[in-house]
């Protein structure tokens, strides 16, 4: 019996399960059906134009994702009967999960909220069926994340209430008040911040370099859920590039706030990333690549390609591009010296890298590291061996847009802070870099609302006055157990026991000279 | 100035044979092997055939099976039931 084994093209499909799935209203206006498509500026004159070069259609979405989950599920399942985190390279490595955890995870959900919203607000139908699809992705990430983390939940500290600390700790603000910025923003500045400037032109960093490293670290379960959500964000990042493309296309009047979006969106992006840079090259106990290198290739090279692609829509490359390329010689090395002085007050530990880390650091980094980096190592090295680890009990001060502690150096003198300043009706505002300051120049009634946790401690919104009850009290955090020094930590002495190892006191922790 | 389109897949049973078949197809491409990945990149232009993995994999294969694999791409995409290309149009 002869049976009809003809299937629609790929391009019929996409059109009847999208396109044609929506309607033209009769009983309501469109612009009171979404409400929001006009504002920002954005002229859209034919939402048909709008590609999904992948034409995934719903049903081949399910397909695909119930696999993608089935082959994921049976390896956190693996994982946890095998003992999985008894096989990582060093449990130093659990610390870059906790910063995963408490900082990454909750944004895969502020980009599920931010996708449900701004789907909502288009009125074409390609678009919307994109942020769905986009929006089941991200649900399905945070939840993969905190299954997979659950396990080392069990073994490992701090990572026990990591919603809670998301919205309060100190440095989690700089996650957080990124993606509030990009949400509370309109549909079509949500989309170029995260579909294409985050998407497409940043998150490679994290998720591709960081993951093999997770890999190479002998962590399973991270690399299993990070690799299988990139999968999906390949999906995402040709959507990133597809948005820029289709409103580019549509209006030459767009051109302008797109290219100030971009502008803004990258170097939010880029200081958002200074965490990442410090995971890298400080939290992975084996080196995949260093910091620099994954700027190089992901950003400078690929970013270089794309921006090229897009001159002849008018698009330039973002305006602090400079800026940030020479950063990739410095910001892992700042971020970490910060983190070393201030972990009295974080969910993780940190550690003076061994000799041989440094050495690596050297020669990945043989204009900067031994110059401006390795001494300081070396000097609180030796506090430390004298039994006096140095903690900074000093609050810092906090950028006004970024929100991270003012710690980065001038562009082209590393030997200088790099601070910025203004007065905003009767108020002085300050500033990590040019690039943060112009973006609160361009929208003040924005950004003076940011919630900056330092401001909050001393205006005494926190719960408590000193370090110590700000930490347990209103982040939960468990003094002596979750936060101070690597050596010497309840972790490291349960790393000892799985391994074997008789425990070495010589640099331990001292709580006591903490505030 | 080089432009260079890219793919990476994950470093498994599957992807190795799609990563033959780019490389066949794809003579200017590099391969770079990085811990449990696969990133393959060449000068402006990467296509994937459905038929040439279908040879290498011995099998029907649909080119949004690639959606398992891929964990990262740069340049546009153009897909259609018989190719999958990535491409740098300036």
């Amino acid at each position: 019996m002869a049976t009809n084994k003809k299937k629609l093209s790929l391009k019929d499909k996409y059109q009847y399960l999208t396109r044609d799935m929506a309607w033209e209203p009769s009983y309501q206006s469109k612009k009171d059906i979404f409400p929001q498509e006009d504002f920002e500026g954005i002229k859209i004159t034919d939402w048909d134009k709008w590609e999904d070069p992948f034409r995934l259609t719903m049903d081949a979405y399910w397909k695909y994702q119930a696999e993608k989950e089935k082959k994921l599920y049976a390896i956190f399942d693996a994982f946890a009967q095998n003992n999985g985190h008894q096989n990582i390279s060093d449990a130093r490595y659990v610390n870059a999960l906790k910063l995963f955890l408490t900082g990454v995870s909750p944004l895969e959900y502020g980009a599920f909220q931010g996708y449900s919203r701004v789907g909502r607000q288009f009125s074409g139908a390609g678009a919307r069926t994109a942020c769905q699809m986009q929006a089941i992705d991200e649900l399905r990430h945070v939840q993969t994340q905190i299954h997979a983390m659950s396990h080392y939940n069990k073994h490992f500290n701090g990572l026990h209430d990591f919603a809670h600390m998301h919205d309060r700790i100190w440095f989690l603000s700089v996650p957080k008040s990124f993606f509030d910025d990009a949400r509370s923003a309109g549909p079509f500045e949500f989309l170029t911040a995260i579909s294409f400037s985050f998407e497409y032109v940043l998150t490679n960093l994290l998720f591709v370099p960081f993951m093999s490293g997770a890999a190479y670290n002998g962590d399973m379960a991270t690399v299993t859920f990070g690799f299988s959500a990139q999968s999906d964000e390949a999906r995402h990042m040709t959507l990133g590039l597809e948005v820029i493309k289709f409103m580019l296309e549509q209006h030459e009047d767009n051109v302008p706030i797109i290219q100030h979006w971009i502008d803004k969106w990258f170097w939010r992006g880029y200081r958002l990333l200074s965490l990442v840079s410090m995971m890298m090259d400080y939290m992975l106990p084996n080196k995949v690549m260093s910091w620099k290198d994954a700027w190089e290739v992901y950003y400078e090279q690929n970013g270089g390609a794309l921006f090229k692609d897009l001159e002849r829509y008018g698009i330039r490359p973002p305006k602090y591009q400079d800026e940030a390329n020479k950063g990739k010689e410095h910001i892992s090395h700042q971020l970490w010296a910060t983190f070393y002085q201030y972990c009295q007050a974080t969910n993780f530990h940190t550690w003076i890298p061994s000799e041989e880390e440094m050495n690596w650091l050297s020669e990945q980094y043989p204009d900067t590291f031994d110059q401006y980096y390795r001494p300081r190592f070396e000097h609180w090295q030796a506090l430390q061996e004298k039994g006096e680890r140095f903690y900074n009990n000093t609050l810092p001060q906090l950028c006004q847009v970024c929100q991270v502690p003012a710690l980065f150096t001038e562009p082209d003198d590393p030997t200088k802070l790099s601070h910025r300043s203004l007065e905003h009706e009767g108020e002085r505002y300050h500033f990590c870099s040019d690039g943060c300051c112009d973006i609160f120049k361009y929208e003040p009634d924005k950004y003076i609302q940011a919630w900056l946790p330092v401001h909050q401690i001393y205006q005494g919104n926190c719960e408590g006055a000193d370090v110590e009850t700000v930490v347990t009290k209103y982040y939960h955090i468990d003094a002596g157990r979750d936060n101070f020094e690597y050596l010497g930590s309840p972790d490291h002495k349960r790393w000892q026991a799985i391994k074997g190892q008789k425990p070495d006191e010589s640099q331990a922790a001292k709580p006591k000279n903490a505030a | 100035m080089s432009q260079l389109a890219f793919i990476v897949f994950q470093d498994n049973d599957n992807a190795r044979y799609i990563v033959e078949a780019i490389a066949q197809d794809n003579p200017h491409a590099e391969v770079q092997h990085q811990p449990a990945l696969i990133r393959i990149q060449a000068e402006k232009r990467l296509v994937i055939n459905r038929a040439t993995v279908e040879e290498k994999i011995g099998r029907e294969w649909d080119v949004q099976e690639m959606l398992l694999d891929v964990i990262s791409i740069g340049g546009n995409v153009d897909e259609d039931e018989d190719h999958f290309i990535l491409e740098w149009k300036n």
